[in-house]
């Protein structure tokens, strides 16, 4: 028979310890649940026997939380571990999921987020051993959901945002319904996608789910995308990173309806700097870009031949597609074998939604 | 009819925009042309020296082209890269069925 999972709750609050570990050990998996109040208590017995999942605070006298975090990662990078602190500070929370934590969680003020979080808690350690990367961050929700579709996956995202809490359900990459609160379908997903920061969770796929979503995901993706940017364009208060972040999930999502790899804008002047999406060579992109451009106006010139509407480049990994754009130049990869017609069309769409 | 020919000037002529194709070798000799031969070399080699640095730039780029095709208003250059040097279609958008050659 097999054994129930075994959690480690690490607090230097011994009050704390004792009321989560009586909450804990009445989930229905009925884990066994050990407690340490401090870090090198918890490495020793995180040492001597295999527990499941680590539950931590973070504020801790001598060896702090993500200290703690960090030497667990590297002895034990199958354990799932939870971060449940009293502070929130955008800052830790980066660093914990940089250190590849399953869960940040606001230590529960009300019973609603403690029922949300004693689910997350028996989702972890219900989950079969998984493949893959963990530790997301600097991605928005945007990115996780073309990610998901992308790899043909089946599952359902918990997506919280304060004491919001949606679920978006996603089978063979297909988005096929979403929820939160009164919402359902297509204006639950914008909903949500419009949430700027929060949490997510992937939960079991839920094949039965019947589907309300029909239109594709990158479709409703830009719509979202539009919707942001209308909204940025009515408020004043967003910051000029959130703004940057939001023009770039943008571009991404074009560059993904379009079919497109990557694109870099060259704007006329050398005063203002290239712009680039889905590529880490825009630096040499643009270098070529000037190149031909400065060959082309030439060539326009002497040949009396009008001005460029396009170059296109092939080779064997990619076809590419400069195209003058009222004051700027664009440089759109795209896979080879695409057709001329098409790519041409889409890459003035890119463009001309470049900044929007 | 003969009375237009009194404000036709035969030094004003619009230079055709060139027709046919070229094979040229990695340093931007033309080996061989179906160009007109009263097409200025000089605009020629223009041509063809820019066609070539775009083909050597794009590999410093990472972008080791095989076939590269520029789109003006009224002209059509595809050129086909040919160990180091390449093979140059010049094709004049022109609404006429044929395109004179000399």
């Amino acid at each position: 028979m097999e054994s129930n999972h075994k959690i480690l709750l690490l607090d230097d609050e011994s009050d704390l310890l004792e009321l989560y570990q009586d909450i804990l050990s009445r989930l229905s998996s009925r884990p066994q649940v050990q407690t340490a109040t401090t870090g090198a208590r918890a490495l020793a017995m995180l040492a001597s026997q295999p527990f499941r999942l680590l539950i931590c605070d973070l504020k801790m006298p001598a060896m702090d939380g993500l200290q703690v975090l960090a030497i667990v990662r590297r002895r034990h990078p199958e354990l799932r571990t939870v971060v449940m602190t009293g502070t929130e500070d955008e800052e830790f929370r980066s660093r914990a999921y940089a250190l590849g934590v399953d869960l940040f969680w606001l230590k529960p003020e009300t019973q609603q987020n403690m029922q949300m979080f004693l689910e997350c808690i028996e989702s972890l350690l219900s989950r079969e051993v998984d493949h893959g990367f963990r530790g997301i961050q600097s991605k928005s929700l945007i990115d996780l959901v073309q990610m998901e579709c992308l790899s043909q996956s089946s599952i359902v995202l918990r997506v919280t945002n304060g004491s919001s809490m949606g679920r978006i359900w996603i089978h063979c990459g297909e988005l096929t319904d979403a929820a939160v609160e009164d919402l359902v379908g297509e204006e639950a997903f914008l909903n949500i996608l419009s949430w700027k920061s929060g949490t997510f969770e992937t939960l079991p796929a839920e094949p039965d789910r019947s589907r309300t979503i029909f239109k594709p995901v990158n479709g409703l993706l830009l719509e979202s995308a539009q919707a942001m940017d209308e909204t940025a364009g009515r408020m004043e208060d967003g910051s000029p990173r959130q703004r940057e972040q939001d023009r770039a999930s943008r571009r991404v999502s074009a560059l993904v309806q379009a079919g497109a790899e990557w694109a870099v804008c060259l704007p006329s002047g050398d005063a203002r700097p290239v712009e680039v999406c889905g590529t880490q060579s825009g630096e040499e992109l643009a270098g070529w870009m000037r190149v031909a451009c400065e060959a082309c106006r030439s060539l326009s010139e002497q040949l009396n031949a009008g001005p460029l509407g396009q170059l296109r480049g092939v080779h064997a990994e990619r076809e590419v597609l400069l195209l003058p754009w009222e004051d700027k130049t664009f440089l759109v990869g795209w896979q080879t074998g695409v057709d001329a017609e098409h790519a041409l069309e889409k890459s003035k769409k890119i463009a001309f939604s470049w900044d929007s | 009819m003969g009375l237009l020919n009194l404000f036709y000037s035969a030094g004003s002529k619009v230079q055709r925009l060139p027709s046919g194709s070229l094979t040229v070798d990695r340093e931007g000799g033309i080996v061989s042309s179906t160009i007109a031969s009263d097409y200025p070399p000089v605009l020629l080699q223009k041509i063809v020296q820019d066609v070539l640095r775009l083909f050597r730039e794009a590999r410093l780029a990472q972008l080791p082209f095989s076939e590269i095709s520029l789109t003006f208003a009224s002209l059509q250059i595809t050129a086909r890269e040919l160990r180091g040097g390449a093979i140059i279609f010049l094709s004049p958008k022109i609404q006429t069925s044929s395109t004179p050659t000399n």
